[in-house]
This record gives C-alpha cells, structure tokens and sequence, in this order.
C-alpha cells in the first residue's frame, strides 16, 4: 500500500518548490506596498525576511548551547521523588 | 434585573459543586448552560458597582463593572464553557466540578471591587487548580499539585502581606492604579507575578500543567496566568520593570520549548511566553499597549485552548507525550491536525487569525514610543513564537516521521469544542470589532495594512525557512532541561538529607561518648562499691575497733587541743 499522498517524496519536493517561490513572492511584495517605518532599520530591503532568519538560528543556537549545560535525562527527577 | 444581584462567578463556583452530586444529562447540561449563564450575566450587567457594603470595618465591592474587568470576565466564562464541552466525557468524577470552582474563583477574582475580595477568589482559585491537577491521583501528578500548591501559597502570602501593608498606610481597600512606592506595593507586584509565571519562579507553570489529565490542562492554560495579566493591568500599568520582566518571559519560553520534548511542556512554556508579550505592553503602558495586552490576552486564551484541546486529543487517544513517541497522525486525526494548525498559526500571529489583530497593538505601541531595543525583541520573539510552538508543535505532533500510530479521532463533544475555538481564532481575526470595541480604551487602530501584513509575513515565514534548515539540531531526545524548581525538587532535599545525615553522624558520636562516660563511670563506682571493693569489703572487728578508737582520739584531740 502506498503511504498518505502527503508523505511522499514527490509532494514533499513539491512544497519545498511552492515554499520557496513563496518567500521570493513574499520579499517581492515589499515593493507593492506603502512603508510607514517607525525605525531606520525597518527600511532596510527585506527587514522581516533576514531578521526573523537570523532571530530564529540565534535562538536555535543559544538554546543547544544553553542546553550543554542543563539538559539531563528524562527520568531525572523521578528518582528520590518515588517514595515522597 | 438578575444581573444586578446575581455573581456569575459564584454562578459557575455553585454550578461546580453541583456537579459533583450529578450524572449524565444532568451533568451536562448545567456544565454547558452555567458559563453561558455567566456570560449573559456579564454582559448585561450595567458599569459601576453592583454589590458594595462594609465587611469587619472595611469598604467592600464584591461585584463590579468596568470594561476592563468586562472583558476579562467575558473570556473566562467562554472559556468555561469551551473547556466544559471538552470535558464532558472526562471520567474523573473530581475534575470538572474542581474546573468549575477554578473557572468560577477567576471570573470573582476580575470582578472583585476591592482587595479584599480579590485575595478571597485569589486563594480559591489556588484551591481549584490543585485540584484539578490532584484530580488524575497519579504519584507524578499528586507530587506535582503539591509543589504548585507550595508555590501558590507562597504567592498569595506575598500578596496577602501587601494588601494588608497597602490598606495600614492608606485605610482604603480600593484595588486601583499603585505607584512601587512602598514594601506593601513591592509586595503586591510580587504576588501578582508570581501568578503570571514570572522569573524567578517560572518553572512552576511547566512543572505542573502538563502533569493534568488531557482535560485539565486547558483549563489551567487559561486562568490563573491570565488572572494574574489582569491584576496587572489594572495594578501596575506603566511600570518600566514589567517591560523587561515580560521580554525575559517571552525569551525564557521560547528557549526552553525549544529544547522541550512532551508535547503539552512545549505549550506550557510557550504561556509564559504569551504572557510575556502582556507584561511587556503593560510596562509600555500606552493606551494602544494595554489595550493590546488585554485584547492578547483574549485571544491567547482561545488559541492556546485549542492547541491543548488538540494536544489532549492526541494523548486521549494514544496515551502517549513525548514527541519522539509521536509523528505521522495526521493520517487518523486529520481535524485534531486541522484544528491544531489553526491554533499554532493563531499563536503565531498569522494574518487572518486572532493573534495577529492583538499582538500587533504591543509591537505598534513600542514602535509609537520609539523603544527601538524593545521592538527589535518583540520582532525577534514573533518568529521565535513561530519557531517554537507555530510548526515546532503540529510538526512533531503530526506530520515529522511515521510512528506507525493510527488513533481515530476523538468523541463528538471535544470535537466540537475544538471547532468552536477554531472558529473563533478565524473569526476573531477577521471581524476583530467586536474585540477592539469590548477593550478597556476606544481605539481606531487597523491592523491590517500592506506593510505590516508583508513584514509580519516575511517574519514568519524566514522563521519557518529557519525551522525546516536547522531541523536536524531540533531533533528531539528524551532530556528535560534545568530549571529553577532544580532549587526545591533536587537542592532543598539534598540539603535536607545532608543535614539529616551530619544530625545523625553527631548524634552518634555523642551516644558513643556517652556510653564510654557511662561505662567509666561505672567502672569507677564498681571499684569503691563492687562486692569486693573498698566500701563493700568485709572488715574484720579488730580493725573496726581499731578505726573507731583512732576516731575517738582525733575527736578529743579536736575538743581540748
């Protein structure tokens, strides 16, 4: 039996295609569209399309290396809390 | 008019008790007909006072209107009645009864006059939630209603102190506009951000939820941080401190969902980060901030609802949490997929859905006040929101790998209560009137121009980009991450067990000591009275007559010398 129709890889190349296209339209439609900037950076050309790029890796990043230090197993807490 | 004496808190509080003694058809129906009896109460009800009058020497008001309170009372009871629906196949004869005293307590606690009346519904709704957690009467689940409890009480000791502090300086019980001016006032704020899921004490929020049955963590999803929203805007509105308190919230829980694995820890840490973006638009304090705190809070009610109604869904059916269990349900439960979706893009602030039309108001307000720094975070924190629960959530949950999973869909009425909030996340995102005119200050604020629709658009959709690039760093493991309960589940015990060891390690050196005294002691008594020994001896009567003789001597010796 052949899986869900949204599971295979041929859709999935499919959406990456239709995503990217997508964020092309979305940086293209800037263009369309009256600016009311309240800062100087907002003007810069793509402000959203770079900033909440690198705002996300930033996080990502801070979060694995936050996690080097206070990441522990999942049962952690479940010894010594057994019998209180 | 009913409106003028009835409490649609105490309304909904007697329907929970009644619950418990009901069954069946009964049980449903005042389930679902008391919060929409609530809410009519609520909305009828004329601006001002309602019950006022004097309790042990103080001025009480018990039950007021105000657009703020209005509002809030306004989402609580659909709440209360969205949550109800869920529940209603809930087995646990505890839980819906103990959701309804909760859900009763909070409507009181925005509809309280004064401050003496908030601190009565405040505690009860701490009552409430334990019990809805207490409700699943799992050992995990008991352990964790303790430490809520524990952290709740503490709250409320803090808030209790200040009320008491505020009312000795000032001899009025009116909850209005405080200055952090005073100890008392300091205290206040405390208790209320204790509530809010505030540093330091965050943890108490991902700790204890999630450790509800499937029901009950959409009620608590609702109320309590919420409450604690209201109290602030009411409180403490302008407060620069709240502005940085709420930015650390936003980051805190965007970064630790991040490294989350059960599905419904990943929502509870993403609360604190929605009310994070409250706290921060109350320490803005513009009239465009707070009301886009309010209006966020409004909506955030509903959309985090529907992901937890979602998410319980899903552990309904499969009796499972973590994410590297999950994956691939959509195949089964595609309207659980659906409706979650909505929810994530709701929370996401996706044009055309409720969070878009709120969240932009506390944005706009920190770009009208050209608090460049501030902005920047909110932008930054609106992909992040994206990021960590937006896709991160339905990603795991439904689509990522294949688990080979096939529940079916859940019963007809958590169905429906999760296309009603879904509806309402569309609905209010799109005819967002009705919501801007229920806020506590006109506005005639349009979310939806070009360039916003674009940048929030391009903000979010890089955020995606980002997402499905640096998925294999997401990849989940079966970790928790450190938190501060680390000082009172791990810390605080060891401590204990510590100082209980060096009791007993001195204690036993000190028994030692004392039965090597004892044992010298008698050593030494045994050598003067032993049978044998020098006091115990037989003597013979020479020597006695001697002995007593020498006696006599010494004695007239003494006298005449």
């Amino acid at each position: 039996m052949r899986d869900h129709w949204l599971a295979r890889p041929e859709t999935i190349r499919l959406l990456w295609r239709v995503f990217i296209a997508v964020l092309v339209l979305t940086v293209a439609a800037e263009f369309l569209v009256a600016h009311h900037p309240h800062f100087r950076i907002e003007s810069v050309a793509g402000f959203g399309a770079w900033y909440g790029f690198l705002a996300c890796a930033g996080m990502i990043l801070f979060a694995k290396g936050l996690a080097l230090f206070l990441k522990r197993p999942d049962t952690y807490y479940e010894k010594g809390e057994r019998d209180g | 008019m009913a409106s003028a004496f009835l409490h649609p808190g105490l309304l909904v509080v007697a329907a929970g008790l009644a619950l418990a003694l009901l069954g069946g058809r009964a049980r449903a129906a005042v389930a679902l007909a008391a919060p929409l009896a609530a809410l009519w109460l609520v909305l009828a009800a004329p601006a001002g006072a309602a019950w006022s009058g004097s309790w042990l020497g103080f001025e009480v008001r018990p039950l007021a209107y105000d657009a703020l309170s209005r509002l809030f009372a306004v989402i609580f009871a659909v709440m209360a009645f969205g949550g109800g629906l869920y529940a209603l196949n809930q087995k646990s004869r505890l839980e819906l009864p103990a959701a309804y005293v909760y859900a009763g307590s909070a409507i009181g606690a925005v509809l309280a006059g004064d401050l003496v009346t908030l601190f009565v519904f405040w505690e009860l709704m701490a009552v409430g939630s334990t019990l809805v957690i207490w409700s699943v009467g799992t050992g995990p689940s008991y352990r964790a209603s303790l430490r809520y409890l524990a952290i709740h009480l503490l709250g409320g000791v803090l808030l209790f102190a200040g009320i008491a502090g505020h009312v000795a300086a000032t001899g009025s019980t009116e909850f209005a506009r405080m200055a952090l001016d005073s100890p008392a006032h300091w205290l206040i704020l405390a208790g209320f951000l204790v509530n809010a899921g505030a540093p330091p004490l965050s943890a108490w929020l991902p700790d204890a939820y999630p450790e509800a049955s499937w029901s009950g963590m959409v009620f608590l999803s609702a109320f309590t941080t919420k409450t604690a929203v209201y109290v602030l805007l009411r409180g403490f509105p302008g407060t620069e401190l709240l502005v940085w308190v709420g930015l650390f919230m936003v980051f805190y829980g965007i970064v630790y969902a991040l490294l989350e694995n059960d599905m419904r820890r990943i929502l509870a840490y993403s609360i604190v980060n929605q009310v994070g973006f409250m706290v921060t638009g109350i320490g803005i304090g513009t009239e465009m901030a707070l009301n886009g705190a309010a209006a966020h809070a409004f909506t955030h009610i509903i959309y985090k609802a529907l992901l937890l109604m979602s998410a319980g869904s899903v552990l309904y059916a499969t009796h499972k949490r973590k994410c590297t269990d999950l994956g691939g349900l959509f195949r089964t439960m595609p309207l659980t997929t659906v409706c979650g979706t909505i929810g994530a893009l709701a929370i996401s602030s996706f044009p055309l859905t409720s969070g878009f039309v709120s969240k932009s108001m506390i944005s706009q307000a920190a770009g009208d006040e050209h608090l460049l720094w501030v902005w920047l975070a909110l932008a930054a924190a609106t992909a992040g929101v994206f990021l960590h629960a937006g896709i991160k959530f339905p990603w795991f949950v439904f689509f990522q790998k294949d688990s080979g999973l096939r529940p079916p869909e859940p019963p007809l009425n958590m169905r429906l209560a999760m296309l009603l909030f879904a509806a309402l996340c569309i609905g209010l995102g799109i005819f967002y009137q009705p919501l801007y005119a229920l806020l506590p200050f006109g506005t005639s604020y349009v979310p939806y121009t070009g360039a916003h629709v674009v940048v929030q658009l391009e903000l979010l959709l890089f955020s995606g980009l980002a997402f499905f690039v640096m998925l294999p760093m997401l990849r989940r493991t079966l970790t928790i991450t450190l938190d501060v309960d680390w000082f009172y589940r791990r810390l605080a015990p060891a401590l204990l067990a510590a100082c209980d060891w060096a009791f007993r390690a001195v204690g036993a050196s000190l028994g030692a000591a004392r039965d090597d005294g004892m044992r010298r002691i008698n050593a030494a008594v045994h050598a003067l009275h032993g049978p044998q020994a020098l006091f115990a001896r037989t003597w013979t009567t020479g020597g006695m007559a001697l002995w007593a003789a020498l006696l006599l001597a010494g004695y007239l010796l003494v006298v005449y010398v």
